[in-house]
């Protein structure tokens, strides 16, 4: 209440969407408001967690880096939300609205059909059938919408799906019922069809929930990425600006440890540029001034200028774009479950109907009745639980997925993994985890004090290198040493004073790959070797794969030497050198030869292998084109990820199948007696409602399917 | 009968309540953050908030 107040009072007042990615409880929200709250010329901040999200009102003057810093004090990254990835409208509010109609009428309804079935007649009878059509019709009429606008667009391409037999069914009930209300008939079926409208609804909802979910979480991460670059002005001074701006000629400052946002030249400084994400290639390229850089790498040691040569569509990543739209036919053409089983269902309950007023009429029970009797069976045997088979099973193994860090976009990624039997995993970030950590052996081997200088150096440079020894020390509980006069000089290292002797952390005079050297003065000097490590577990999660069947192999874009080296360690065979392209015909070959692919991959490089496997996973480190590429999006280091996601989407489907099974199964009890003309409309209603109980019972029990 | 003819109306008033309810809250925008809103509960001195 008190915001609108507010509003009105300063009208002056601007809004800023900040995502925030990091947030995941009620004490980062609290903390999130708080923060920036209390920055002056802040009149009202709001936090949404479902988008990761917090809307700030605040005064113009008041710059948006401003809050960024706030968040960033108390230990939150944030961005602000580009307009071009305004979130997807939600798939679940459309749907609302109808399941709010389809529940109170089919209550208020059903209310008035107890009274009935338990025996009010005459005039009772009919007043009652009467307050059910006025109740009835314009609520089947309104939360049915969603059905017949389907079934209406299916018929128009001449195919058909679950809906067309949803709408003809109950259509055809709801003007039956509507000539036995004005005839005084014997039975009225409009609680039948509010409660199907109902738990079809309901379904759909819970189907849409589930995407709407894993796409929030999946947009908070690419958010996060939204790319751009510090520009250097004619004079002097620096801007940020978003990379859709940039345009060839400008000239960008780039730190140690930031990606370029467009392609370029290096006009002055030089540095070495990690280009795994691009090509996979994992050794760090040199860069001296003259030399092309790519959109996408990673600046890993002195800060550069880069002039823009391309930017947006010309860039190397366009290219990659383009070869994306070409694939992903194999998925289009998937055909998820449920339609599957309504492609035969729907002829084979729209004859079981026919054959039963043709039946009916022949043994001369008239128009009328033979009718009645051939809509009973189209009700008895609408797919109610059938329509909720797949979305429930679904929805309770992705919150368990959830939970574990695996997003599952939709519900039929989940089908089309459950299918795979061939695995092709990337090399760089993927089976590894893509950044370089120091040599667990080395770090082992340092004496306490060297390892507490080496501490708290690193924790004064922002260097990659550096953060990660961080990292690696932080987690062994080492604690950092007391220095003074600490110094970073850009590309060559940090120095200080301790104990009155000069420490430092610098870049060896040489080393084979990626190192950096500790000296303390009087000791000799200590050579930390850094490089990109196997993901841990990942041979735990290899033979997991192994064990459900899936054959595994390496498919990298590095060079043949780094691929062996790491097939070595994993067992696993490998091809090296593939480009973008080769990986994507590699995915046709094996589909060709009739195998359902799984592409793991997190770089720009798999991007179009992703789009094309039958189903992908990517890393939640993956780069933008990799997690929108990808079914699946895990988070965390582990590789066991996979073969979680794997056997989970495996229980699923069997739980699926058993569904189908019990509903179908009620229908092969229910139709003899439907088409004996037996069935009334407290026997659907009975046999409706438990088939669906029974149902969402057997789905509930994948609630601890991610193991 | 007169009983029906008072308690029918208002059972279907009383629902009909309820779905206005729903549909105001919709629009509201209360069912735009369902984490936050389940969370929100756990922050225990949100008055401070100014």
């Amino acid at each position: 209440m008190s915001t609108a107040v507010r509003q009105s009072a300063e009208a002056a007042q601007v809004a800023t969407v900040l995502v925030v990615p990091g947030m995941h409880c009620a004490g980062c929200m609290a903390k999130v408001e708080r923060a920036l709250a209390a920055l002056d010329g802040v009149s009202g901040a709001r936090v949404n967690l479902t988008a990761r999200q917090v809307r700030v009102d605040h005064d113009p003057a008041l710059g948006i880096p401003a809050l960024v810093e706030a968040l960033q004090g108390v230990g939150f990254a944030s961005q602000p939300r580009g307009e071009e990835l305004a979130p997807p409208p939600s798939a679940v509010k459309p749907l609302l609205p109808p399941l709010a109609v389809a529940g109170f009428a089919c209550m208020n309804v059903m209310l008035l059909s107890v009274s009935i079935w338990s025996g009010a007649d005459g005039a009772t009878k009919e007043l009652f059938h009467w307050l059910s059509a006025a109740i009835g019709v314009p609520a089947i009429a309104y939360a049915g919408m969603p059905f017949f606008r389907s079934a209406w667009g299916a018929l128009k391409q001449r195919t058909t799906n679950m809906d067309v037999p949803i709408s003809i069914g109950v259509t055809l009930a709801t003007a039956l019922s509507l000539y036995e209300t004005m005839n005084q008939g014997e039975d009225a079926w409009f609680d039948g069809t509010l409660m199907l409208l109902l738990f079809l609804l309901a379904g759909r909802v819970l189907d849409a929930m589930m995407r709407d979910r894993a796409r929030a979480g999946v947009d908070a991460l690419l958010r996060q990425a939204a790319p751009g670059a510090m520009v250097v002005a004619k004079d002097g001074g620096l801007e940020w600006l978003a990379s859709a701006d940039l345009v060839p000629g400008m000239v960008m400052r780039l730190a140690a440890g930031e990606r370029l946002a467009a392609d370029g030249e290096v006009v002055s400084g030089a540095s070495r540029f990690d280009q795994s994400l691009l090509t996979g290639e994992s050794a760090p390229v040199h860069a001296a001034p003259g030399d092309p850089v790519l959109a996408g790498t990673l600046n890993l040691e002195n800060p550069v200028d880069v002039r823009v040569t391309a930017a947006g569509a010309g860039t190397t990543l366009a290219e990659i774009a383009r070869l994306m739209e070409a694939s992903g036919q194999v998925r289009s053409a998937y055909v998820r479950i449920a339609d599957r089983a309504s492609r035969l269902y729907a002829p084979a309950v729209h004859s079981l109907a026919a054959l039963t007023f043709a039946g009916w009429m022949l043994a001369g029970a008239g128009l009328h009745q033979s009718l009645v009797y051939a809509i009973a069976v189209l009700i008895i045997t609408c797919p109610c639980a059938l329509g909720l088979a797949v979305p429930v099973a679904q929805v309770v193994a992705c919150s368990a997925l959830m939970k574990r860090g695996v997003m599952v976009k939709d519900g039929a990624a989940l089908e089309r993994i459950a299918d795979v039997d061939r695995a092709l995993l990337d090399k760089t970030g993927t089976l590894t985890l893509g950044r370089p950590l120091p040599d667990p052996a080395t770090i082992a081997s340092l004496p306490d004090d060297a390892a507490a200088v080496a501490l708290a150096l690193a924790s004064h440079s922002r260097h990659p290198l550096s953060r990660a020894l961080v990292e690696t020390l932080v987690a062994r509980g080492v604690k950092a040493a007391a220095l003074s006069q600490v110094e970073e000089e850009a590309g060559h290292g940090v120095s200080g004073l301790w104990q009155g002797r000069k420490v430092q952390l610098r870049r060896p005079e040489m080393a084979n790959g990626i190192a950096t050297t500790l000296d303390i003065a009087g000791q000799p000097a200590w050579l930390l070797p850094f490089a990109d490590r196997l993901r841990p577990n990942a041979n735990d999660a290899l033979a997991q794969l192994h064990k459900l069947g899936i054959e595994v192999s390496i498919l990298s874009g590095d060079n043949a030497a780094a691929v062996a080296d790491v097939a070595r360690e994993t067992g696993l065979t490998g091809q090296g050198n593939a480009s973008p392209r080769a990986k994507q015909e590699a995915i046709a070959r094996l589909q060709g030869a009739g195998h359902k692919v799984l592409m793991a991959g997190d770089g720009l490089n798999d991007g179009p292998a992703l789009s094309a496997a039958n189903a992908s996973i990517a890393p939640g480190s993956a780069s933008d084109v990799g997690r929108q590429a990808a079914d699946l999006v895990f988070l965390g280091d582990s590789l066991e990820a996979i073969p979680m996601a794997v056997r989970a989407a495996r229980r699923t489907m069997r739980v699926v199948k058993q569904n189908f099974v019990m509903a179908i199964g009620y229908n092969l009890l229910a139709v003899p007696l439907a088409m004996a003309g037996y069935v009334t409309p407290l026997i659907a209603a009975l046999a409706m409602s438990t088939s669906s109980l029974l149902v969402i019972g057997n789905s509930l029990r994948l609630a601890g399917a991610a193991k | 009968m007169t009983g029906l003819a008072v308690l029918i109306p208002v059972a279907l008033g009383l629902g009909l309540f309820g779905l206005v309810a729903f549909f105001w809250a919709l629009k509201r925008g209360q069912f735009e953050d369902l984490d936050g809103a389940a969370a929100r509960i756990l922050i225990d001195d949100e008055d401070e908030v100014p």
